[in-house]
């Protein structure tokens, strides 16, 4: 059986181009590892043509500018008169992710410096597991946390009779968007070669001048592009807003008034409208309009975390 | 800084007793015991691994960032125990400055790399911008780079030429008037143009800054120093005159790795 085998490999008659199984495999491969990576693009492409599709007809039909990005007014059920105005559910999105950053960005900058520039060997390894398991938290369990702690604590301390508010809310989104800050802006602060670090402590400068004067600056590109991510989720953040704004249509004039976000608004309401009517083409195009902000805050992000790579 | 000039010692930069270090287990240097004169340039030589670049860098103390470095015996630079607990480490490092063999200026603007030293040791001091244009223009002048980069002093650093940045990784030492270099390999990375400018200006330093020189080349050790330290596993094996080292020296060990037997 061996013996003719091996006459053929090593006889004149074997050519060069022969399609063994190894070929079909790396060509199968090859193929799927293409549509693997080509995939992300097509779902994208094919979510924002969904999304569009179902907003469409609102956006010929009833749309109207000025109505929907100036008018606080988002009464969609209304026998009277509908209308669709986001201002306050941007208002409230904004208001929430506004707070949010305020308390994500000294927390996650103040546990990346010290992960990446003090921590070192067990320590660093277990903080850098905590932090990505805190990001890990489904963020349901979040607007669990906001509902059912956070809002005692808050008619408690301040004497007000709702907790369901910006400040709830601001506080529940700002420990969600944390940890995914504090990896990438410890990727940035790790980034920064070590030779700076050597060459200012070399001179004399301490530790914490280092930081500050050396590795933040060179790191700043990656920081931002940390922040903005953070804004990114922030404003992608559905269940945990939904559950801890107290989800009522409001501008809000002081933390403790209760807002509602534009995601908690399509979660709430798509399941009660009829498909094709206004209301449920309205949601849609607040749909877009996220689409829109979160995929220009990510670009953004990506763009400006390339640049410290190349530089 | 004030040298003290009373005891003996005022006329040595560096003097090393019963000097041993360990990294973790691994013992780097074996009872270094050296003088090294004030006022001038003396280069040591020896093949990789010897222990040059790890005895450079305890003198300014920049080996403790690994953190498993340990140290027996003493270094006294200019008459001062360095390894003492009451010395400030900030101190050490302001006055002893230190060269690295890769050019490693800061991602600031070369005006800033040049001020980075003097603005950390004069904390709370504010200097007008007229001094800190003089003190940027002295030490770029000192180091020949004053004429290539005045029209370009905020740009990055990193954007220099390999010889420049090298240069400049000088020049920003000068400003706090440190009273010992070291420069370790200062122009391994460098092409051959590049190496013979940064001599040249180690030569013109002369005088003015008393420096140490780790280097592989032993020609460059020879244009360019007036003492020369020969060192081998971590021990020394000759401490001479340098033109005395090469024409006659003391040891076997010495004339086998001057003629290039190893190494």
């Amino acid at each position: 059986m061996e013996q003719p085998a091996q006459n053929t490999s090593s006889g004149v008659d074997a050519s060069f181009d022969q399609l063994n199984r190894d070929w079909y495999i790396d060509k199968a491969v090859q193929v799927l590892v293409f549509l693997g990576g080509i995939s992300a693009i097509v779902f994208i492409i094919g979510i924002f043509v969904f999304i569009s599709k179902e907003g469409f007809g609102f956006l010929v039909g009833d749309f109207n500018f000025k109505e929907f990005f100036f008018s606080p007014n988002w009464r969609p059920t209304s026998e009277s008169k509908e209308t669709f105005g986001i201002l306050a559910l941007v208002a409230g999105t904004a208001s929430v992710t506004g707070l949010a950053m305020l308390i994500a960005i000294p927390f996650s900058l103040g546990a990346a410096i010290f992960i990446a520039e003090f921590a070192s060997g067990k320590t660093r390894e277990f903080l850098k597991i905590t932090v990505e398991l805190l990001a890990a938290i489904p963020s349901v369990v979040w607007g669990f946390i906001g509902l059912a702690i956070m809002n005692p604590i808050i008619i408690e301390t301040f004497n007000v009779p709702v907790g369901l508010n910006v400040l709830n809310a601001g506080v529940i989104l700002g420990l969600m968007a944390a940890p995914i800050m504090t990896s990438i802006a410890e990727d940035a602060l790790k980034a920064v070669p070590d030779r700076y670090r050597e060459a200012a402590e070399a001179m004399g400068a301490t530790r914490w001048q280092v930081i500050y004067k050396v590795v933040l600056p060179a790191a700043k590109n990656g920081l931002l592009g940390a922040v903005l991510l953070g804004v990114g989720r922030g404003f992608g953040e559905t269940m945990a807003v939904l559950m801890a704004t107290g989800h009522s249509i409001n501008i809000p004039t002081s933390v403790f008034d209760s807002v509602r976000a534009l995601t908690a608004t399509i979660a709430a309401e798509l399941g009660e409208t009829a498909a094709g009517s206004s209301h449920y083409q309205a949601l849609f195009t607040i749909g877009i309009f996220l689409f829109i902000i979160t995929f220009i805050i990510n670009l953004a992000a990506d763009l400006i975390v390339r640049g410290v790579r190349k530089g | 800084m004030n040298q003290p000039a009373t005891d003996q010692g005022s006329s040595l930069a560096i003097r090393t007793q019963k000097l041993n270090l360990w990294y973790g287990t691994f013992q780097a240097l074996f009872d270094i015991d050296l003088d090294i004169k004030q006022g001038i340039i003396t280069s040591m030589i020896g093949p990789s691994g010897c222990g040059k670049s790890t005895f450079l860098r305890s003198v300014n103390r920049i080996n403790e960032r690994l953190g498993y470095v340990r140290i027996t015996g003493s270094i006294d630079v200019m008459g001062e125990n360095i390894y003492d607990p009451d010395v400030e480490l900030i101190q050490v490092r302001k006055q002893i400055g230190m060269v690295f063999q890769r050019p490693n200026p800061l991602p600031i603007s070369i005006r800033e790399n040049v001020l980075f030293g003097h603005r950390i040791h004069n904390a709370g001091r504010k200097t007008s911008k007229s001094e800190n244009d003089d003190i940027v223009e002295d030490a770029l002048k000192t180091v020949l780079l004053w004429d290539k980069v005045k029209d370009k002093l905020d740009q990055k650093a990193t954007a220099l030429s390999l010889e420049e940045q090298q240069k400049l990784c000088i020049a920003r030492l000068l400003p706090v008037k440190p009273g010992l270099l070291l420069m370790d390999e200062p122009c391994s990375a460098l092409d051959p143009k590049g190496t013979e400018a940064v001599e040249e200006l180690i030569w013109e330093l002369r005088g003015q800054y008393t420096i140490l020189i780790v280097t592989h080349n032993m020609a460059q050790a020879r244009r360019a120093s007036e003492e020369c330290i020969f060192m081998l596993m971590g021990k020394v094996v000759e401490h001479t005159e340098t033109g005395q080292m090469f024409v006659t020296p003391q040891h076997k060990e010495t004339s086998d790795y001057i003629e290039g037997r190893y190494g």
